[in-house]
């Protein structure tokens, strides 16, 4: 294999494994490909009220176990003077909250943060069904039943087409009489729910119950809905009670499933649940992360966002650094420019973040300016090399002391920033560009110079882009991208820029020698 | 016209850095050779060693301590030229004319003392003209006696012809003359004159400075077309002979006239740089794949001369 192919192989599976896992986190785990995306979370409450005598009080509650479309964000439960736990009963989560004594009105919180899981849109749960429930029904009301179903049987070929003609029958404006009977003068959904649960059950369907919310902002004082569940194939598809629409409706958070009861006290009397909600606003970018986090997905649990705040700020900046070393690159391999020192650059970049542009670009044209004036007397003091660059150093940390103490003096508190241009590197570039204006003439340091400026200002409006921040922190995935751009570059054999000016004089003649 | 079509340049074979990094310095010049040609004592070394003509080396200076004994090596020596091993560019090179009332003069009559020779020696020991800073030597040679043909078109310093060699064969030569502009250096973005040397007949093809051509010596006023490089016989011969001792593909040798001793190689460049072209109004890259073709490893340096001038 030629070289050029093992590098071309190699570079599409750097650029593939980097864009790949990219787009795993946006898909997947749900990182947004722009700062400042945003993404609605609900604060759902339960609010449990009840009367207590003085007796030992024992509350049983159900809790929403993994919403399908909604991911929990977190759960607290506000209950002073009891105890609680969580328990698991028969596959539903349930939190039980225990006192000793209490009396008078008591009042429990439950309250959940979820929000909109990306990328899923699941209509149906997989799930083994559940025992039939035995249903039994006094005359008349036996063979209304058993006659409604032996109608709906007759429309119907399985127990989706069952379960939609059954709800038809239930909901029709001219009601049959045998569905008159059964509904008696009880027309609450609820209720419609439950009777349509017991005649699935009568026909030998596995069917139960399933209670939710709507999600709508600012709603106080809401009970659950009651959905109906029917058990086809190896899958559980849901139906709304009245219209039989199948399938989850949007901004429905499932809160239990199954006959069970959603509120049981022991000890108290006149219980009542009542739930409020409210919509908030937050990035995306954390939700995804704490998302990461809680499933353990491994991208995000060995990654930066696993080290402590601090390096992961540091991180932040050494993540920038391959993107000023792609700006040198590209200023180099494809344009030409001509800089003092190949990744110096970079460095006053970095510096310049701290300082913003102006500020920078100023302090960086005084400090160097007012050394290399230092520095042509330092060269009549026949000093050895390292003693003359040691020599430069101080006298730059005397510069920036002096621009400090001044700046400060008058006011400017922005040229105080200039503590965070790198000193060495200033000495060395002082050094430098006073050896080339004695060898090459202060055309070359104006050339080498401005270059030098120049590829630092792009870098620099680069590494400060937002979306470039964003982007590189996030997805540190990029590394690879890059890595394959700049090894792309390296291959590069056309001209640069800079020799389209060089040769153009080559143009004017037939050279076909 | 502000920028050149780069489809036309790439018709006209013209070799840009890139291409010149890639293609020829990265694939025909291992890495482990170039201190042979980077360090200029260990090439004057292999030279001596092969018979390589050569300008006379008078001493070495390696520690900052033998810098006193500086002023006793010089002293036989009127005319000498000090230089970096390592350095690069023609970065550090002191040529000293004349030795007068404990002054030492620059072609250019300027003088300097003997404190100003020691910081220039300490600095090249300090690493400043070399690559990557490291510590140097410093070489004291003979300084070349000027060939009277170029007594015209030189002003201030010994102009240096710049043979291309790929493969062993001399590709492309061109004359580097200093001028006023350029203050006595042979390098042409600083304003030097490149004149591009007919491989055939060693005569002027064309001049340039600035980028601009020119037809006659912007300072002595002489017209290149008279010019004749004397010896061209021999010149690439001993150019091409430079590839068996380094073994480098790619290669710039610069050779200077001595009046009594001929052509003389004074360095080798494992990075030629690319004006050449400009100087000879050619581009490089055909040249070069043309040697790609009819390269024989067995061939002579004489062979590969004629070859050479038979076919550019």
């Amino acid at each position: 294999m030629t070289p050029r192919a093992k590098l071309a192989i190699l570079v599409a599976i750097l650029v593939s494994t980097g864009i790949g896992l990219i787009l795993y986190k946006h898909y997947s785990l749900g990182f947004p490909l722009w700062p400042g995306e945003k993404q609605q979370v609900w604060t759902i409450e339960a609010k449990v009220e009840f009367l207590a005598y003085g007796d030992p009080v024992l509350i049983s509650f159900a809790l929403p176990d993994k919403p399908p479309h909604f991911i929990n964000l977190k759960e607290n439960f506000a209950s002073a003077g009891y105890g609680f736990s969580q328990e698991q009963i028969d596959g539903e989560r349930r939190a039980k909250w225990t006192s000793r004594a209490a009396s008078g009105k008591q009042t429990l919180f439950y309250r959940l943060d979820v929000y909109g899981k990306p990328g899923t849109n699941l209509k149906k749960s997989f799930a083994p069904a559940t025992p039939l429930i035995p249903v039994e029904l006094e005359e008349p009301y036996k063979t209304a039943a058993l006659n409604l179903i032996a109608d709906v049987q007759k429309r119907s070929v399985n127990a989706e087409t069952f379960a939609v003609e059954l709800i038809k029958s239930l909901n029709s404006p001219n009601l049959e009489q045998s569905v008159q009977l059964l509904l008696g003068e009880n027309y609450s959904e609820h209720f419609k729910a439950q009777l349509s649960i017991d005649l699935l059950s009568l026909a030998k369907i596995p069917a139960r119950i399933v209670r939710g919310l709507y999600l709508e902002s600012g709603r106080r004082r809401q009970s659950l809905v009651s959905f109906i569940e029917v058990h086809e194939g190896d899958q559980w598809l849901l139906f709304n009670p009245v219209t039989g629409v199948p399938g989850i409706p949007k901004n429905f958070v499932i809160w239990q499933r199954g006959g069970q009861s959603l509120l049981d006290v022991i000890g108290g009397s006149q219980s009542v649940v009542h739930f409020s909600m409210i919509k908030n606003a937050r990035a995306s970018r954390d939700l995804a992360l704490r998302y990461g986090e809680n499933t353990k997905a491994p991208l995000i649990d060995f990654s930066i966002y696993s080290l402590p705040i601090e390096e992961q700020n540091a991180f932040k900046y050494i993540l920038l650094i391959p993107i000023g070393a792609l700006i040198v690159v590209i200023m180099r391999i494809l344009v030409g420019i001509r800089t003092s020192g190949t990744f110096m650059p970079i460095l006053i970049a970095l510096a310049f973040i701290q300082t913003t542009l102006i500020t920078g670009v100023l302090i960086f044209l005084l400090v160097v300016g007012t050394g290399l004036i230092i520095r042509s007397y330092l060269s009549h003091l026949n000093l050895l090399l390292v003693a003359r660059i040691s020599s430069v150093i101080i006298v730059v940390a005397a510069l920036m002391a002096a621009i400090s103490i001044i700046s400060q003096k008058l006011g400017l508190s922005q040229a105080l920033t200039v503590t965070f241009f790198p000193m060495i590197i200033l000495a060395w570039t002082i050094e430098r560009m006073s050896i080339l204006w004695e060898e090459d003439g202060p055309h070359e340091v104006i050339i080498q110079g401005s270059g030098s400026l120049i590829v630092a200002v792009l870098a620099y409006l680069c590494m400060t882009n937002p979306v470039v921040e964003y982007f590189t922190f996030n997805f540190p995935e990029m590394l690879l991208v890059n890595l394959g751009l700049i090894m792309v570059l390296g291959q590069y054999t056309g001209y640069r820029l800079s020799e389209l000016r060089r040769f153009r004089t080559l143009m004017n003649q037939d050279v076909s020698r | 016209m502000f920028l050149a079509n780069p489809k036309k340049l790439r018709e006209l074979g013209i070799l840009g850095m890139n291409g010149r990094n890639f293609s020829y310095i990265a694939r025909h010049n291992p890495r482990h050779l170039y201190p042979l040609v980077d360090n200029k004592l260990k090439f004057k070394l292999l030279a001596q060693k092969a018979g390589i003509a050569v300008p006379e080396l008078l001493g070495t200076v390696s520690e900052q301590h033998d810098i006193k004994k500086l002023r006793s090596m010089l002293a036989p020596h009127a005319q000498f030229v000090i230089k970096p091993a390592k350095g690069s560019g023609g970065k550090g090179i002191l040529v000293i004319n004349e030795q007068r009332h404990d002054l030492y003069f620059k072609p250019s009559e300027e003088a300097l003392t003997n404190a100003q020779i020691e910081l220039h020696v300490s600095n090249i020991l300090s690493g400043l003209y070399s690559l990557g800073g490291t510590p140097d030597i410093a070489m004291i040679e003979a300084m070349v006696q000027l060939d009277p043909v170029f007594t015209d078109y030189s002003y201030e310093g010994i102009p240096d012809l710049r043979v291309i060699l790929f493969r062993g064969y001399p590709v492309m030569a061109m004359l580097r003359l200093a001028t006023h502009v350029s203050d006595g250096k042979a390098n042409l973005h600083q304003g030097a004159v490149g004149v591009g040397i007919d491989l055939a007949t060693g005569t002027a093809l064309r001049a340039v400075q600035f980028n601009r051509p020119v037809s006659k010596h912007p300072d002595t006023g002489y017209a290149f077309s008279e010019l004749k490089i004397p010896h061209w016989n021999n010149i690439l011969p001993l150019a091409a002979s430079c590839y068996e001792h380094t073994g480098l593909g790619y290669l710039g040798a610069d050779i200077v006239l001595d009046k009594n001793l001929g052509p003389l190689i004074i360095e080798l460049n494992a990075r030629p740089g690319l004006s050449i072209q400009v100087a000879n109004g050619v581009g490089l890259g055909n040249r070069l794949k043309k040697i790609n073709t009819i390269a024989n490893a067995s061939q002579s340096p004489e062979e590969r001369s004629k070859i050479s001038q038979e076919i550019f």
